[in-house]
């Protein structure tokens, strides 16, 4: 894990740095490719520096381990850092489905640790939903029920 | 203790629910003094807010008194009376930076269910919604306040309750669709809709320097409010030809600014087109807004003109006048309340006597009459206007 570590930390850096030094945008990141998983990204209100200090990332999405690439560079028009991660390897299909439908689905990990990420370091905490709930269990509230269920790792990122 | 919870389409109910508990360092909370019923409460009493659930603690505009702090809350102290914005922010994400606080990218914590509804996710508010966060409402004894030194603003000693109260919601939205609707010295104004919300437009507008403010509604008491409090012009649109009399008082040209706070509710005099809107809204796949005032908005504003959208929207409209706004080149713009952008002005303007809200106040009572307190505001019973729950008390407000 040191070692993986390490390694990431070491291509974040190469990347606050090689694209603070060349100005580089666009970043890879919106060149799409079929055979790689696609990319989701956050814009942080922060620099570089403060999102991935000395390269390492923050810890919810450091978490994830290889089971992710990930870039960190200046956000497009200097407002702030795009934070972008990508699966190494992306369910596909009907098991694609099925993990989305079971929770299990690592899109939903990426997710949640980019929302996560990126309130950490604009707020210094991460909002937490109410935990003790006035809700009653219905027939009818339980597609609500399941919605919230995956709020935090489903949507559009 | 006891909360106002929606049950159902049309149905709320008193209920004894656990208390709030703080989870963030950043929270606190607050003894509600006064929660404020408001016209998008309606939307989910009549079943077309999405994601509501049998239970939640519905209110988003209330006042109260900080009875707890987490270690992180810099701005506020136990005792502090404080009115808290209905719309929470986090205060340091870009959009909040902006100034754009209902587009907060880190107060809705459930951002995946409107991130499909409407392809990103707006900030989180109050009881309203598990698409906008799940966050329990204000109609409580007691109510927890995310990112409180942001969310929540300290009332200055020379503002009483009733006034203050609707610097939560009310009076930011109001003023946001003068502002950002850019009214400017000599302008001619329509503001569709004589509630709270369409009042406090006008009162802006004014402010604003409008030369003329004009308020429609089908209310008359609604409208006598608005003439006698405020000073503005009136029409009640089932009495007259809404678009020929706007014509007339602006010169023949339209009103330069239309602000539209009325909603997905919205009716019309001709009740063929009323009925159809009706029907098509009640399947929920034709269409899930009634657009009446909004269309006659587009319709009735002048060339090159400014449509403000106050009112709430949930999702699809038919029949939008887009060859009206394309050809007329108009600008229209919309959105939930930047409140955190504009109530420390609003509450000074309320301490200088400029900016009035407690006339709207029309209904104090007891929290316990949670469910009378609806049905005199939706059906429009009594002069209501502003039915206002008082949680810690009989429903005697002390007015200034």
């Amino acid at each position: 894990m040191g070692v993986i570590g390490a390694a990431v930390a070491g291509v974040v850096v190469n990347r606050i740095m090689s694209a603070r030094n060349r100005n580089l945008w666009p970043m890879a990141t919106i060149a799409q490719d079929r055979r790689h998983a696609r990319w989701h990204v956050v814009t942080i209100n922060k620099s570089p520096e403060e999102v991935a200090p000395g390269g390492r990332l923050p810890e919810p999405l450091a978490k994830l381990g290889d089971e992710v690439e990930v870039q960190v560079n200046r956000a497009v028009g200097d407002r702030g850092t795009a934070l972008a991660a990508r699966l190494r390897h992306e369910p596909t299909g009907v098991a694609a489905t099925a993990a989305r439908v079971a929770g299990t689905d690592p899109r939903q990990r990426v997710r949640v640790a980019l929302r996560e990420s990126k309130q950490l370091i604009e707020t210094g905490e991460i909002l937490q939903p109410e935990k003790v709930s006035t809700v009653k269990r219905t027939l009818t509230g339980l597609p609500v029920d399941f919605a919230v269920s995956r709020a935090r790792g489903e949507g559009r990122l | 203790m006891k909360a106002i919870c929606w049950e159902g389409v049309s149905e709320v109910a008193v209920e004894e629910v656990p208390d709030p508990q703080m989870y963030n360092k950043q929270d606190m909370i607050v003894k509600v003094k006064l929660s404020s019923v408001c016209g998008s409460d309606l939307h989910q009493l009549n079943g077309f807010i999405p994601t509501m659930r049998a239970g939640d603690v519905i209110g988003h505009e209330f006042l109260g008194e900080v009875v707890e702090t987490g270690s992180e809350v810099r701005r506020h102290n136990v005792g502090d009376r404080v009115v808290v914005c209905s719309v929470i922010a986090c205060g340091r994400c870009w959009f909040c930076e902006q100034g754009l606080f209902s587009d907060c990218d880190n107060s809705n914590t459930n951002p995946g269910i409107p991130e499909m509804m409407w392809g990103q996710s707006p900030a989180g508010i109050f009881g309203y919604s598990h698409a906008m966060g799940g966050f329990r409402g204000s109609h409580a004894e007691y109510t927890r306040i995310p990112f409180a030194d942001y969310t929540a603003f300290t009332v200055p000693d020379g503002v009483d309750d009733a006034t203050a109260v609707f610097a939560s919601d009310s009076a930011p939205t109001g003023w946001m669709g003068a502002d950002l609707g850019e009214v400017k010295q000599g302008d001619v104004v329509a503001v569709w809709g004589a509630g709270a919300v369409g009042q406090m437009a006008a009162q802006s507008a004014m402010l604003k320097g409008a030369a003329r403010v004009i308020v429609m509604d089908r209310f008359d008491y609604r409208l006598d409010m608005a003439a006698h409090h405020l000073g503005v012009e009136t029409l009640n649109y089932e009495e007259t030809d809404i678009d020929a009399e706007l014509r007339e008082r602006s010169d023949g040209r339209g009103p330069d600014v239309c602000i539209e706070a009325v909603g997905l509710e919205s009716h019309t005099p001709n009740p063929v087109a009323y009925r159809w809107e009706q029907v098509k809204q009640q399947t929920r796949v034709l269409e899930q807004d009634r657009p009446h005032s909004l269309r006659q908005a587009i319709i009735s504003c002048r060339k090159g003109g400014m449509v403000y959208v106050l009112g709430v929207f949930v999702g699809m409209i038919d029949k939008f006048p887009m060859g009206a706004l394309m050809n007329k080149g108009l600008t229209m713009r919309s959105a939930q309340q930047h409140g955190e952008r504009y109530i420390p002005m609003l509450l000074e303007r309320m301490a200088r006597g400029e900016f009035k809200t407690a006339h709207l106040m029309t209904h104090p009572m007891p929290l316990s009459e949670g469910p009378r307190g609806y049905d005199l505001f939706k059906n429009k019973k009594d002069g209501c206007v502003r039915a206002v729950f008082h949680p810690d008390g009989d429903g005697r407000v002390t007015r200034e």
